[in-house]
Protein backbone atom coordinates (compact mmCIF):
# COMPACT_ATOMS: atom_id res chain seq x y z
CA UNK A 1 0.00 0.00 0.00
CA UNK A 2 1.30 3.40 -0.88
CA UNK A 3 0.62 6.84 0.57
CA UNK A 4 1.35 10.22 -1.01
CA UNK A 5 1.69 13.12 1.43
CA UNK A 6 1.18 16.58 -0.06
CA UNK A 7 3.46 19.34 1.18
CA UNK A 8 2.45 23.01 0.92
CA UNK A 9 4.53 25.92 2.13
CA UNK A 10 3.47 26.00 5.78
CA UNK A 11 2.55 22.31 6.18
CA UNK A 12 3.98 21.12 9.48
CA UNK A 13 2.51 17.67 10.18
CA UNK A 14 3.89 16.14 7.01
CA UNK A 15 6.76 14.35 8.74
CA UNK A 16 4.51 13.08 11.55
CA UNK A 17 2.24 11.53 8.92
CA UNK A 18 5.29 10.13 7.09
CA UNK A 19 6.73 8.62 10.28
CA UNK A 20 3.49 6.93 11.27
CA UNK A 21 2.57 5.54 7.86
CA UNK A 22 6.10 4.35 7.05
CA UNK A 23 7.76 3.48 10.35
CA UNK A 24 4.76 2.33 12.38
CA UNK A 25 2.48 0.99 9.65
CA UNK A 26 5.15 -0.22 7.26
CA UNK A 27 3.53 1.33 4.19
CA UNK A 28 5.30 2.82 1.21
CA UNK A 29 5.21 6.64 1.36
CA UNK A 30 6.24 9.45 -0.95
CA UNK A 31 6.09 13.18 -0.44
CA UNK A 32 4.54 15.26 -3.22
CA UNK A 33 5.40 18.96 -3.47
CA UNK A 34 2.42 21.24 -4.06
CA UNK A 35 3.92 22.57 -7.31
CA UNK A 36 4.09 19.07 -8.78
CA UNK A 37 1.58 18.28 -11.48
CA UNK A 38 1.22 14.56 -10.91
CA UNK A 39 0.77 12.20 -7.99
CA UNK A 40 3.13 9.25 -7.41
CA UNK A 41 0.70 6.34 -7.85
CA UNK A 42 -0.91 6.48 -4.40
CA UNK A 43 -3.58 4.27 -2.85
CA UNK A 44 -4.26 7.08 -0.39
CA UNK A 45 -3.38 10.79 -0.42
CA UNK A 46 -2.83 12.59 2.88
CA UNK A 47 -3.21 16.35 3.10
CA UNK A 48 -1.43 17.01 6.38
CA UNK A 49 -1.95 19.61 9.08
CA UNK A 50 -0.18 22.93 9.32
CA UNK A 51 -0.73 26.45 8.12
CA UNK A 52 -0.60 26.28 4.33
CA UNK A 53 0.24 29.72 2.96
CA UNK A 54 0.16 31.09 6.51
CA UNK A 55 -3.63 30.66 6.60
CA UNK A 56 -3.79 33.89 4.58
CA UNK A 57 -7.28 34.98 3.47
CA UNK A 58 -8.95 31.88 4.99
CA UNK A 59 -7.41 28.63 6.20
CA UNK A 60 -6.88 26.44 3.12
CA UNK A 61 -8.11 29.11 0.69
CA UNK A 62 -4.86 29.62 -1.21
CA UNK A 63 -3.74 25.98 -1.14
CA UNK A 64 -6.68 25.03 -3.32
CA UNK A 65 -4.99 26.82 -6.24
CA UNK A 66 -1.76 24.82 -5.96
CA UNK A 67 -1.12 22.80 -9.15
CA UNK A 68 -1.21 19.43 -7.35
CA UNK A 69 -4.76 20.01 -6.11
CA UNK A 70 -6.14 19.47 -9.62
CA UNK A 71 -4.63 15.99 -9.52
CA UNK A 72 -5.92 15.35 -6.00
CA UNK A 73 -9.45 16.33 -7.11
CA UNK A 74 -9.24 14.03 -10.15
CA UNK A 75 -7.93 11.20 -7.93
CA UNK A 76 -10.76 11.75 -5.43
CA UNK A 77 -13.41 11.89 -8.15
CA UNK A 78 -12.19 8.51 -9.40
CA UNK A 79 -12.78 7.07 -5.92
CA UNK A 80 -9.22 7.36 -4.57
CA UNK A 81 -8.82 7.73 -0.81
CA UNK A 82 -8.03 11.28 0.33
CA UNK A 83 -7.49 11.98 4.02
CA UNK A 84 -7.33 15.63 5.12
CA UNK A 85 -6.13 16.20 8.67
CA UNK A 86 -6.71 19.57 10.39
CA UNK A 87 -5.47 22.12 7.81
CA UNK A 88 -5.96 19.31 5.29
CA UNK A 89 -9.66 19.22 6.24
CA UNK A 90 -9.81 22.99 5.72
CA UNK A 91 -8.20 22.60 2.28
CA UNK A 92 -10.75 19.90 1.36
CA UNK A 93 -13.70 22.16 2.24
CA UNK A 94 -12.19 25.06 0.30
CA UNK A 95 -11.70 22.82 -2.75
CA UNK A 96 -15.32 21.63 -2.33
CA UNK A 97 -14.30 17.99 -2.06
CA UNK A 98 -16.12 18.19 1.27
CA UNK A 99 -19.09 20.38 2.20
CA UNK A 100 -19.12 23.03 4.94
CA UNK A 101 -16.52 25.42 6.30
CA UNK A 102 -14.23 25.47 9.34
CA UNK A 103 -14.77 28.78 11.13
CA UNK A 104 -12.65 30.28 13.86
CA UNK A 105 -13.12 28.55 17.23
CA UNK A 106 -16.00 30.01 19.21
CA UNK A 107 -13.60 30.85 22.06
CA UNK A 108 -11.29 32.73 19.63
CA UNK A 109 -8.45 30.71 21.16
CA UNK A 110 -6.05 28.26 19.53
CA UNK A 111 -6.87 24.93 21.17
CA UNK A 112 -4.21 22.26 21.62
CA UNK A 113 -5.16 19.32 23.83
CA UNK A 114 -6.10 15.66 24.03
CA UNK A 115 -9.69 15.20 22.91
CA UNK A 116 -12.16 12.33 22.96
CA UNK A 117 -14.05 11.69 19.74
CA UNK A 118 -16.82 9.19 19.07
CA UNK A 119 -16.80 7.11 15.91
CA UNK A 120 -20.43 7.48 14.82
CA UNK A 121 -19.91 5.99 11.36
CA UNK A 122 -17.76 2.87 11.11
CA UNK A 123 -18.80 2.08 7.54
CA UNK A 124 -16.00 4.07 5.90
CA UNK A 125 -12.57 2.95 4.62
CA UNK A 126 -11.10 4.97 7.49
CA UNK A 127 -13.10 3.52 10.39
CA UNK A 128 -14.31 0.05 9.41
CA UNK A 129 -12.14 -1.82 11.93
CA UNK A 130 -13.46 0.36 14.79
CA UNK A 131 -16.60 -0.46 16.80
CA UNK A 132 -19.52 1.90 16.21
CA UNK A 133 -19.70 4.53 18.97
CA UNK A 134 -16.21 3.64 20.20
CA UNK A 135 -14.50 6.60 21.88
CA UNK A 136 -10.98 7.47 20.73
CA UNK A 137 -8.41 9.76 22.34
CA UNK A 138 -7.03 11.85 19.46
CA UNK A 139 -5.53 15.29 20.06
CA UNK A 140 -6.69 18.51 18.42
CA UNK A 141 -4.57 21.59 17.66
CA UNK A 142 -6.34 24.31 15.72
CA UNK A 143 -7.66 27.84 15.55
CA UNK A 144 -10.31 27.21 12.88
CA UNK A 145 -12.11 23.99 13.73
CA UNK A 146 -15.63 25.25 14.26
CA UNK A 147 -17.54 23.30 11.61
CA UNK A 148 -20.35 25.28 9.97
CA UNK A 149 -22.81 24.31 7.25
CA UNK A 150 -26.26 25.67 6.32
CA UNK A 151 -29.42 23.87 7.43
CA UNK A 152 -29.95 21.94 4.20
CA UNK A 153 -26.31 20.90 4.17
CA UNK A 154 -26.49 19.66 7.74
CA UNK A 155 -29.60 17.64 7.00
CA UNK A 156 -27.92 16.12 3.98
CA UNK A 157 -24.85 15.19 6.08
CA UNK A 158 -27.11 13.43 8.57
CA UNK A 159 -29.32 11.74 5.97
CA UNK A 160 -26.31 10.34 4.12
CA UNK A 161 -24.42 9.31 7.27
CA UNK A 162 -21.51 11.56 6.38
CA UNK A 163 -20.69 12.50 9.97
CA UNK A 164 -17.86 10.19 11.07
CA UNK A 165 -16.45 11.71 14.28
CA UNK A 166 -18.11 13.82 16.97
CA UNK A 167 -16.39 15.49 19.94
CA UNK A 168 -17.37 13.88 23.25
CA UNK A 169 -16.10 13.07 26.72
CA UNK A 170 -14.48 9.83 27.88
CA UNK A 171 -17.90 8.22 28.35
CA UNK A 172 -19.05 9.29 24.90
CA UNK A 173 -21.42 12.11 25.90
CA UNK A 174 -21.94 14.54 23.05
CA UNK A 175 -23.14 17.95 24.21
CA UNK A 176 -22.14 21.63 24.48
CA UNK A 177 -19.81 20.92 27.40
CA UNK A 178 -17.84 18.37 25.40
CA UNK A 179 -17.71 20.63 22.33
CA UNK A 180 -14.26 22.28 22.27
CA UNK A 181 -14.72 24.74 19.43
CA UNK A 182 -18.41 25.41 18.74
CA UNK A 183 -18.75 22.93 15.84
CA UNK A 184 -22.32 22.20 14.75
CA UNK A 185 -23.44 18.88 16.29
CA UNK A 186 -19.92 18.54 17.75
CA UNK A 187 -18.71 17.51 14.29
CA UNK A 188 -15.02 16.57 14.28
CA UNK A 189 -14.85 14.74 10.94
CA UNK A 190 -16.97 14.03 7.87
CA UNK A 191 -16.76 12.04 4.64
CA UNK A 192 -18.07 12.95 1.19
CA UNK A 193 -21.20 11.23 -0.10
CA UNK A 194 -19.14 8.47 -1.74
CA UNK A 195 -17.19 7.90 1.47
CA UNK A 196 -13.71 8.03 -0.08
CA UNK A 197 -12.73 11.52 1.13
CA UNK A 198 -12.38 12.10 4.88
CA UNK A 199 -11.68 15.39 6.62
CA UNK A 200 -10.98 15.42 10.35
CA UNK A 201 -9.76 18.09 12.75
CA UNK A 202 -8.21 15.65 15.31
CA UNK A 203 -4.68 14.42 14.54
CA UNK A 204 -4.46 10.60 14.29
CA UNK A 205 -0.78 10.92 13.32
CA UNK A 206 -0.10 12.53 16.71
CA UNK A 207 -1.71 9.66 18.58
CA UNK A 208 -0.31 6.58 16.88
CA UNK A 209 3.11 6.16 18.48
CA UNK A 210 2.43 5.15 22.12
CA UNK A 211 5.11 7.65 23.21
CA UNK A 212 2.54 10.38 22.40
CA UNK A 213 0.24 9.25 25.22
CA UNK A 214 -2.38 7.60 23.02
CA UNK A 215 -2.22 5.16 20.15
CA UNK A 216 -5.89 5.41 19.22
CA UNK A 217 -5.01 7.21 15.98
CA UNK A 218 -3.53 3.95 14.69
CA UNK A 219 -7.08 2.71 14.14
CA UNK A 220 -7.50 5.13 11.24
CA UNK A 221 -4.29 4.02 9.49
CA UNK A 222 -4.97 0.32 10.17
CA UNK A 223 -8.46 0.73 8.67
CA UNK A 224 -7.04 2.36 5.53
CA UNK A 225 -4.42 -0.35 5.17
CA UNK A 226 -6.90 -3.19 5.56
CA UNK A 227 -9.30 -1.50 3.15
CA UNK A 228 -6.61 -1.17 0.47
CA UNK A 229 -5.01 -4.57 0.94
CA UNK A 230 -8.08 -6.77 1.21
CA UNK B 1 -6.44 52.91 -13.37
CA UNK B 2 -9.51 52.07 -11.35
CA UNK B 3 -9.77 50.97 -7.79
CA UNK B 4 -12.33 48.59 -6.37
CA UNK B 5 -13.09 48.53 -2.68
CA UNK B 6 -14.47 45.10 -1.87
CA UNK B 7 -16.21 44.24 1.38
CA UNK B 8 -16.53 40.58 2.37
CA UNK B 9 -18.94 40.04 5.25
CA UNK B 10 -20.16 37.00 7.16
CA UNK B 11 -23.72 35.95 6.35
CA UNK B 12 -26.18 36.94 9.10
CA UNK B 13 -26.72 33.34 10.22
CA UNK B 14 -22.96 32.77 10.75
CA UNK B 15 -21.78 33.40 14.30
CA UNK B 16 -19.10 36.09 14.57
CA UNK B 17 -17.32 35.54 17.91
CA UNK B 18 -14.83 38.31 17.12
CA UNK B 19 -17.67 40.82 16.70
CA UNK B 20 -19.18 39.61 19.98
CA UNK B 21 -15.92 40.16 21.86
CA UNK B 22 -15.60 43.67 20.40
CA UNK B 23 -19.18 44.44 21.41
CA UNK B 24 -18.53 43.25 24.96
CA UNK B 25 -15.45 45.49 25.11
CA UNK B 26 -17.51 48.46 23.91
CA UNK B 27 -20.11 47.76 26.58
CA UNK B 28 -17.36 47.65 29.20
CA UNK B 29 -16.23 51.09 28.01
CA UNK B 30 -19.75 52.40 28.52
CA UNK B 31 -21.06 52.40 24.93
CA UNK B 32 -24.38 50.94 25.94
CA UNK B 33 -26.15 51.92 22.70
CA UNK B 34 -24.16 49.34 20.73
CA UNK B 35 -26.39 46.31 20.13
CA UNK B 36 -24.30 44.37 17.60
CA UNK B 37 -20.83 44.37 16.02
CA UNK B 38 -19.95 42.28 12.95
CA UNK B 39 -16.31 42.17 11.87
CA UNK B 40 -15.62 41.91 8.13
CA UNK B 41 -12.80 42.10 5.58
CA UNK B 42 -12.10 44.94 3.17
CA UNK B 43 -9.85 44.63 0.10
CA UNK B 44 -8.57 47.40 -2.15
CA UNK B 45 -7.94 46.07 -5.63
CA UNK B 46 -6.40 48.28 -8.32
CA UNK B 47 -7.14 47.33 -11.92
CA UNK B 48 -5.62 48.45 -15.17
CA UNK B 49 -8.83 48.40 -17.22
CA UNK B 50 -11.19 50.93 -18.72
CA UNK B 51 -14.49 49.26 -19.49
CA UNK B 52 -16.76 49.33 -16.41
CA UNK B 53 -18.68 46.23 -17.45
CA UNK B 54 -15.46 44.24 -17.81
CA UNK B 55 -14.21 45.42 -14.43
CA UNK B 56 -17.44 44.39 -12.73
CA UNK B 57 -17.29 40.96 -14.30
CA UNK B 58 -13.66 40.54 -13.28
CA UNK B 59 -14.27 41.65 -9.70
CA UNK B 60 -17.25 39.35 -9.28
CA UNK B 61 -15.23 36.44 -10.63
CA UNK B 62 -12.39 37.27 -8.20
CA UNK B 63 -14.84 37.41 -5.30
CA UNK B 64 -16.63 34.18 -6.23
CA UNK B 65 -13.40 32.25 -6.82
CA UNK B 66 -11.06 33.64 -4.20
CA UNK B 67 -11.97 36.47 -1.84
CA UNK B 68 -15.28 35.17 -0.47
CA UNK B 69 -16.34 31.70 0.64
CA UNK B 70 -19.97 31.46 -0.51
CA UNK B 71 -20.82 29.00 2.29
CA UNK B 72 -20.34 31.66 4.94
CA UNK B 73 -19.73 35.03 3.28
CA UNK B 74 -21.31 37.57 0.96
CA UNK B 75 -19.62 40.56 -0.70
CA UNK B 76 -20.31 43.96 -2.20
CA UNK B 77 -18.00 46.45 -3.87
CA UNK B 78 -17.59 50.00 -5.11
CA UNK B 79 -15.52 51.05 -8.12
CA UNK B 80 -13.83 54.44 -8.26
CA UNK B 81 -11.19 56.20 -10.38
CA UNK B 82 -7.68 56.25 -8.99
Amino acid sequence: MKYNIIIFPGSNCDYDAYFVTKNLMGAEVEYVWHKDTSLKYPDCVIIPGGFSYGDYLRAGAIAKFSPIMKEVITFANKGGLVLGICNGFQVLTETKLLPGTLLQNKSLLFICKHQYVKVVNNKTPYTHIIEKNQVLDIPIAHNEGNFFIDEDGLKSLQDDQQIVFQYCDKEGHIDDITNPNGSMLNIAGIVNKQGNVLGMMPHPERSSDPICGSKDGQNIFLSIMEFIEK
Amino acid sequence: MQKATIYVTLKPQVLDPQGKVIMNALHTLGYKNVTEVRASKMFEVTLDAKDDADIKQEIEEICDKVLANPNIETYYYKIHDE
